[in-house]
């Protein structure tokens, strides 16, 4: 069920290459069986609901858990033997703002300077400040920052160090659309001097913002590839109903009718109209052939969005698993 | 969010419901308690841990009580004190030094409490009834061990001297006890009261700086960032204990000017010593509250288990009750104790004027202590999450 993904051949533009990783936790798998690559310079969007393993797996990439089984390597390193020479280059943003929240901003960048052996630690703290715009904020205290500047210090702390590969987990949790964009502008800035970022997310616009993405849910990654590729991989045949009647009355009724019948795997309320999607074109189209014909209905075939895709997988590992 | 509450629905005014409310916060906090499961055993063990340890190991009475006995004569009458005085629980006669010289170093050193010593012709001068004076020299460092000993001495030796030897003892003592307190003749309690205090308050300090050190950190989620970068655990653990070393350091020489200037405690030993001894023990302490708080789970646990370590360092360190008093296996206790060893050093250094020789057990001993500590301290640290 994955998507193919073109493999990198040259084993050293592979940043991330990790095989067959589980973790449990008294005995519960809560990453299971995932393998993964990454390749230098790009933005990996890591997917996936709620407690789906996505912290745990970055945690295993970076050292900060050690698999129960599997093998990998990150930045050429060993995650299991060599965690601190992949400690050196990489920088990690934990999902919980992580820095001193008594200290100031520049003292925490002064902090992690000396820590990670930099030349001159207070002129990166200034030059770090410098470049996240917090001038002005730099004796202010971490802990007062609000969520936005924080999430902006907390990016630049990881990437004061110049590290090889990000690992952001949930940055733009709790953060207003505009800091999320002028985040994911950084991002990319960042990308395109060749850093390889791997950043855990929620949200489908930022998904689309990756080059790449791996879908995880119940422990076990679903799919990857492009966002192309993973929706053409779903093979989910969708339509776009909407009612022509003036606000879309009756197009509750119609969900709780159409959730039910055979060839329609899902049906999702979109504002004024809905996405009824199928795994099986033909199927679906036998099931909605009454339907077409209601005059007050608008039927058009769409594309299907990566949430349907998404929420299509999480409903058939859910099936696999419980 | 405010959530707005129209006026018809049923309110709940102002007074009534305290006690549903005290309810409800009691009711999780049980809740919290139980699933803390070192916090819950603690209830239980703390209290009875230490009611037992120091019910059996605190005695005022102090007995045993380490005593050199100099013999300048061999004779029945020299043998006879030494079979008396250890069959006493008062002293226990665990030295028997050949020369003056050598008495001296064993009081100094503290390795006795009392030396005794039958001069020579002794035994002729009392056979002869001329009263010969027998010479006691007692630490008084700790004037309440000194005192109760000290008043049993004279009627022991005279009971003994009758039973074995019929020396008359109607009308005047055959003999005379010429007793020498040393170090602290006036026995003022806070000559030994002070230098004490500095190594308690020090002790009680120190251990609280680091004990939540780690804790502190794992509860604020600021670990996970800390491991997830490349520094070492023995890097964090003496990062975290040097700063306090010098506050320590500083708390140190305040109380000691204040009981030199104050309570007139002498400074009698070489004061670079005793800052150098003082800063190992201070290092020592913070090892140990370091190494609680890699153990804890949380900052209540490693201020319980603060407290549980601090206790015997009072009770068992010879800080409030005589050391010598207490039996064998509380001695042993004590002997694992930091403050035990700095307070035969503060106070032999500042009362006797004792040197870095007198003192290398002490002083090894805490650095091993120490080294214990940290030993522990790095290889509980958890590197990982897992």
């Amino acid at each position: 069920m994955n998507a193919a993904i073109a493999r990198g051949d040259d084993g050293r533009d592979i940043v991330i290459d990790v095989q067959h990783l589980t973790k449990r936790f008294d005995g519960r798998a809560v990453v299971r069986d995932v393998s993964m690559q990454v390749k230098r310079g790009t933005i990996y969007g890591f997917l996936g609901p709620n407690g789906s393993g996505k912290t745990t797996t970055i945690r295993m990439l970076c050292g900060l858990l050690t698999p129960d089984e599997g093998t990998g390597t990150c930045l050429g390193f060993d995650i299991r033997t060599e965690t601190d020479k992949i400690k050196r280059k990489v920088g990690y943003m934990t999902q919980r703002f992580s820095l001193y929240q008594d200290l100031s901003v520049r003292e925490n960048l002064e902090f992690i300077g000396r820590i990670y052996g930099l030349q001159k630690p207070r002129a990166a703290a200034r030059a770090a400040i410098e470049r996240l715009g917090l001038s002005g904020r730099e004796e202010q205290l971490a802990g007062e920052l609000s969520g936005g500047w924080k999430q902006r210090l907390a990016l630049g702390a990881c990437t004061m160090p110049s590290p090889q590969l990000l690992l952001l987990d949930e940055p733009t949790a709790g953060v207003d659309p505009k800091a999320r964009r002028e985040f994911w502008n950084e991002i990319h800035a960042l990308a395109a001097d060749g850093l390889t970022v791997l950043v855990s997310t929620h949200y489908m616009d930022e998904a689309e913002r990756c080059h790449e993405i791996a879908y995880i849910a119940y422990g076990e990654l679903l799919v990857r590839g492009t966002v192309d590729e993973v929706i053409a991989a779903s093979h989910l045949t969708t339509y776009v109903v909407s009612s022509r009647s003036a606000g879309g009355i009756g197009l509750s009724a119609l969900v709780h009718e159409l959730e039910h019948r055979p060839g329609i795997d899902m049906v999702a309320p979109f504002g004024t109209s809905l996405h009824v999607s199928g795994r099986d074109a033909d199927a679906l189209e036998r099931a909605i052939g009454p339907y077409k014909e209601r005059r007050d209905l608008d039927w058009q075939r769409s594309e299907a969005s990566l949430e349907d895709v998404f929420i299509d997988l999480m409903g058939r590992a859910k099936d696999n698993f419980q | 969010m405010n959530q707005v509450i129209p006026d018809e629905a049923p309110r709940r005014t102002r007074g009534d419901g305290f006690w549903r409310k005290t309810w409800a916060v009691l009711i999780k906090e049980f809740i919290q308690l139980r699933r803390d499961r070192v916090s819950f055993i603690m209830i239980v063990t703390i209290p009875l841990v230490q009611l037992l340890l120091f019910g059996y190991a605190i005695n005022t009475t102090p007995r045993d009580l380490p005593t050199a006995l100099l013999l300048q004569e061999s004779s029945d009458v020299g043998r006879s004190i030494l079979a008396a005085l250890n069959n006493t629980r008062y002293f226990k006669v665990t030295e028997l030094p050949r020369t003056e010289a050598e008495l001296d170093r064993l009081l100094a050193s503290g390795k006795v409490l009392f030396g005794i010593e039958i001069p020579a012709n002794f035994e002729r001068e009392l056979r002869r009834g001329d009263v010969p004076a027998m010479l006691v020299a007692a630490d008084a460092t700790d004037p309440v061990a000194a005192s109760s000993a000290l008043s049993a001495l004279g009627r022991l030796v005279q009971t003994a001297l009758a039973h074995d030897y019929a020396i008359p003892q109607a009308g005047t003592a055959p003999f005379e006890i010429r007793t020498h307190a040393r170090y602290n003749p006036a026995a003022k309690t806070e000559l030994n009261i002070v230098p004490g205090l500095v190594g308690t308050i020090l002790t009680m300090t120190m251990l609280i700086y680091t004990a939540l050190s780690v804790t502190r950190e794992i509860e604020r989620g600021t670990m996970e960032n800390l491991l997830a970068m490349p520094i070492t655990p023995i890097e964090i653990m003496l990062g975290k204990i040097i700063p306090y070393v010098l506050v320590g350091f500083v708390q140190a020489a305040m109380i000691i000017a204040i009981g030199v200037l104050l309570f007139g405690v002498p400074m009698l030993g070489n004061l670079g010593v005793l800052a150098a001894l003082s800063t190992l023990f201070i290092a020592a302490n913070l090892s140990i509250g370091y190494t609680f708080s890699t153990v804890a789970q949380n900052q209540l646990q490693a201020m319980q288990m603060s407290i549980m370590f601090f206790l015997p360092n009072i009770l068992l360190s010879g800080f409030m009750f005589p050391f010598a008093g207490m039996p064998a296996w509380a001695r042993a206790v004590g002997e694992a104790l930091p403050l035990t060893h700095y307070l035969r050093i503060v106070r032999s250094i500042m009362l006797k004027g004792a040197t870095i020789g007198d003192l290398r057990y002490d002083a090894a001993a805490l650095a091993v202590l120490m080294l214990i500590a940290m030993t522990i301290a790095v290889t509980r640290f958890r590197r990982t999450l897992d």
